[in-house]
């Protein structure tokens, strides 16, 4: 899942500034169960905004609402009849679904919350390790499971380099070294070959904005032509 | 002849190798440059200049080179991968060449996070082995990676790094094999201390047959203080110093742990020349290129061969 973290106070603070009426849009999907921006994490950060505004004497009228999900204009439609009421939006979605969320309200000012992190894994309640970079072309298979683009801090696809020590990578002692991983998975399964062989330049392809269309489906606009 | 270089030469015509090492400024003067070279020259057969080493700003490695080559000394420009991206390492390539640059040396390069500037962005658009392939692929095809012709390619003598060293122990032939398969005509391998695992590593690469197939140069360091060794030992990834050698400069006594320093690099260069599979010594006397001619003379490399 997507994993993001909440922005410091101050910041969020700061660019509600100039607002007095802001409407807090939770996302239920990943950030909720990341702990970063769901119902609870709403109503925590607007009463934080509240008393803060209210220190400050300058209160800040604020509404809360939680969508299914932030990424998919289906759940968006039930805040239309709401924000118009609203002089700006806080959302505490991914910035996928701030970018929605912006795209649906244009003439409403959206603020992002959150940081987004990372495509992740939850290692234990409230404990979340980046595992992916949607690089689009994944190698797990040649490489045991072990993410080379993401788990090697140089993205090396012929690791491991040469500052690899005893086991941790030359970052931080305790920062596994990937490749050291990516070996040690091989070779208990037999399978060394796999990196034995030179792993070719990568073609990137998450240079430029990318689209999927699943097979058997079109872009609305074209569906709709009946093309 | 793959280059013609120097180094090419020297080791093609069956001769011990003795190549140097120097780091460019970290400003736009070019004396302290001279200085070190004029210690290098007549001393070894090519000097390594190394590109924004420990990942810390400093004149670009092809702007040295050019001055080193000015002063009549043969570079082995060094390229990381950590700051360029494809096109601008190729077009660097050639701008190296087309100023006289013959031999080079593929590095991935340290991590941004150790140097000047660690929050820069690190490129690894391609790592140290696909680094090697292109350039060969520059040479041998005269084509880009992108497979678009070249216009008079670079004939480049193909160097990559190895580090015996570093775990697994077990993986470190197979990754050598892998870059001499991409491209690599011959090895510096890292700064050798523990000599056991040395000896061993060797054993394998001559068992592989890898040392008929590129030209393997041993790394050497004088430890010039304690210091300095145990901070080899603890604060350097893939640094193997071990306890003995502490011990032995330890007990060289007040004054004399630099002398024991080289006393110990010599008894090592000693051991390559005899060793099979070891075509020669890279010495990295970084900061310490003064005491290159004294080394050289002790080491019985003098004088270099003319070829
Ligand atoms: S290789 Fe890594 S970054 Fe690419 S898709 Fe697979 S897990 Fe994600
Ligand atoms: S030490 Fe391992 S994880 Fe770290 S950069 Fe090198 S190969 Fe990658």
């Amino acid at each position: 899942m997507i994993i993001a973290k909440r922005k410091p106070f101050e910041e969020i603070k700061e660019m509600l500034t100039p607002y007095n009426k802001v409407l807090t849009l939770g996302c239920g999907t990943c950030v909720a169960v990341c702990l970063a921006g769901g119902e609870k994490e709403v109503a925590v950060l607007n009463a934080e905004l509240d008393m803060a505004r209210k220190l400050d004497n300058n209160p800040i009228e604020l509404g809360a609402f939680t969508v299914e999900r932030q990424c998919d204009m289906e759940y968006l439609e039930v805040l239309d009849s709401m924000v118009g009421e609203y002089e700006a939006l806080l959302s505490m979605a991914c910035g996928a679904g701030v970018q929605f969320l912006a795209e649906r309200y244009p003439e409403k000012p959206v603020f992002p919350a959150v940081d987004t992190t990372f495509i992740g894994v939850n290692r234990a309640v409230g404990w979340y390790e980046e595992r992916c970079r949607s690089c689009s072309s994944c190698v797990l298979g040649m490489t045991g499971g072990i993410c080379p683009v993401t788990m090697c801090a140089k993205g090396l696809f012929n690791g491991p380099c040469g500052g690899t020590n005893k086991g941790s990578c030359e970052i931080d002692k305790d920062q596994p070294c990937a490749w050291y991983l990516i070996y040690e998975r091989l070779s208990l399964q037999g399978r060394l070959d796999s990196i034995k062989n030179i792993s070719p330049a990568v073609e990137w392809q998450n240079q430029a904005p990318r689209t999927v269309i699943q097979p058997g489906y079109k872009k609305p606009d074209e569906a709709e032509a009946g093309n | 002849m793959k280059s013609g270089s120097n180094l090419e030469k020297v080791l093609e015509a069956g001769h011990f190798a003795f190549t140097g090492e120097l780091g460019p400024p970290r400003g736009t003067s070019m004396e302290e440059v001279k200085k070190k070279a004029s210690y290098l020259k007549g001393n070894v057969d090519a000097v390594n200049i190394t590109d924004n080493q420990t990942a810390v700003v400093r004149m670009a490695s092809w702007a040295a080179c050019i001055m080193l080559i000015r002063e009549g000394l043969e570079p082995n420009f060094q390229m990381v991968c950590r700051d360029r991206n494809r096109l601008a390492m190729q077009s660097d390539i050639l701008g190296a060449y087309a100023h006289g640059i013959r031999n080079m040396l593929c590095l991935s390069g340290d991590h941004q996070k150790f140097g000047d500037h660690p929050n820069a962005k690190g490129v690894f658009d391609i790592d140290s082995i696909q680094l090697l392939g292109m350039v060969k692929r520059m040479r041998d095809e005269g084509r880009f990676l992108s497979g678009a012709e070249i216009e008079d390619p670079p004939r480049l003598f193909i160097g990559a790094a190895s580090n015996p060293f570093a775990e697994p122990f077990e993986w470190r032939v197979h990754r050598l094999a892998k870059k001499i398969e991409a491209g690599a005509d011959f090895i510096q391998t890292q700064c050798i201390y523990n000599m056991d695992k040395f000896r061993e590593f060797m054993k394998r690469v001559v068992d592989m047959g890898l040392h008929e197939k590129c030209y393997i140069l041993a790394g050497v360091t004088p430890m010039k203080s304690l210091g300095m060794a145990r901070y080899m030992a603890t604060q350097v990834p893939g640094m193997d110093v071990p306890d003995s050698l502490i011990q032995r400069l330890k007990g060289a006594g007040k004054g004399k742990v630099a002398e024991e320093g080289i006393k110990f690099a010599l008894e090592q260069i000693e051991e390559f020349k005899e060793m099979e599979g070891v075509a020669g010594v890279h010495l990295m006397a970084i900061e310490w290129e003064h005491r290159v001619p004294e080394i050289a003379e002790r080491a019985s490399v003098l004088p270099r061969p003319e070829v």
